[in-house]
């Protein structure tokens, strides 16, 4: 099935500076319908009132981080099929194992490229 | 050289030994001595006064220590150096930060131009956008980095207010002692007047500048 690139996807950083990388380079692969958050917490609330195809998030961010927005999201019943790509500068082997542990979809490790992303998003999402 | 500190031989033929690094008088280990006996009862043996000369050398040591420390003067850092250093690099942060968000906003507008742009064109600029967005990224990076700098700062920090605590008695003595008020020298050299990027509050503006040039005319 082709993927609806005006699906709303969901960008959760807490610098505002990767916020508009990632918008800007998801603009560039066609996807317009982004919307952000700058931490767990407020990512939850959004996808908990607003219907998203996709989040790409950040893991270091403070109170809530991505690994426990992504717990959360797997615990939750409407939530938990969400593709979930983490974003992150955490490269270590404990962190890729406790993110696929709780469900990750992907894992990008910061910094990266555009064509790393859009390798990603098709292996999460498919062709586009 | 106990012998010449006047001290002799302990009840039990044992030697006494002062070393010079002790750097107490003989009067002093006399006076010192004196009172330990005069706190003991019954007799005093051979090991019982170089266990006593021990305590007092251990003694003196720590208080060399104290006034060492002190001298390095912690409360300095922490109140001081610590968060100045942490203000840099705190400006670093924000200046990345803004220059990023400017380079981002060039790299949008000539993105909105490829759009208008005809093909070729236009992808030789998207791609050039791409690869400034790419390089973009840096700042997050950086800014993570000293980040986690910021938090052993703040942890060296806790510690020396620790040790500033432990020894406040012998820094209040070095402070009476030597009061830190930094005189401006009369002439200025090249050293003096290498102070690096000013802090936004500290840092004068372009037109506070031409005030004070102006002021010479």
């Amino acid at each position: 099935m082709a993927v609806d690139l005006n699906m709303p996807v969901l960008i959760v950083d807490d610098y505002k500076t990767m916020l508009r990388i990632i918008r800007n380079l998801l603009k560039q692969l066609g996807f317009n319908n982004v919307d952000e958050a700058m931490d767990g917490g407020g990512a939850l609330a959004k996808l908990r009132q607003k219907e998203f195809g996709l989040v790409i998030s950040d893991w270091n961010m403070v109170p809530m981080t991505g690994i426990q927005l992504l717990k959360e999201v797997r615990a939750d019943e409407k939530l938990k099929a969400m593709p979930f790509i983490m974003v992150t500068a955490e490269s270590k082997t404990e962190n890729v194992v406790a993110a696929k542990e709780a469900g990750v979809s992907n894992y990008i490790v910061k910094p990266f490229n555009a064509a790393t992303l859009k390798t990603k998003l098709t292996a999460v999402i498919g062709n586009f | 050289m106990a012998q010449d500190a006047g001290l002799g031989k302990t009840a039990d033929g044992g030697e006494l030994v002062l070393s010079d690094h002790d750097g107490l008088s003989v009067e002093a280990v006399t006076s010192i001595v004196k009172e330990a006996l005069g706190t003991m009862e019954g007799d005093i043996n051979g090991p019982d006064l170089r266990v006593l000369q021990e305590i007092q050398s251990i003694s003196d040591y720590i208080a060399k220590s104290k006034r060492e420390v002190a001298a390095i003067r912690p409360d300095k850092i922490s109140s001081e150096h610590i968060p100045a250093a942490t203000d840099e690099l705190d400006a670093i942060v924000l200046a990345t930060e803004n220059a990023t968000n400017s380079i981002m906003e060039a790299a949008e507008v000539i993105e909105s131009v490829a759009e208008k742009s005809d093909a070729e064109t236009s992808q030789v600029l998207v791609d050039a956008v791409t690869a400034i967005y790419e390089a973009c990224g840096f700042q997050d990076i950086t800014g993570q980095r000293i980040g986690k700098i910021v938090g052993v700062m703040q942890n060296i920090e806790t510690k020396i207010t620790g040790l500033v605590e432990a020894f406040s008695d012998e820094i209040e003595k070095l402070k009476a002692e030597m009061p830190d008020e930094e005189e401006t020298p009369e002439v200025l050299d090249d050293s003096d007047l290498l102070n690096g990027p000013q802090l936004e509050n500290d840092a004068q503006s372009q037109d506070e500048i031409d005030q004070l040039l102006a002021s010479f005319d």
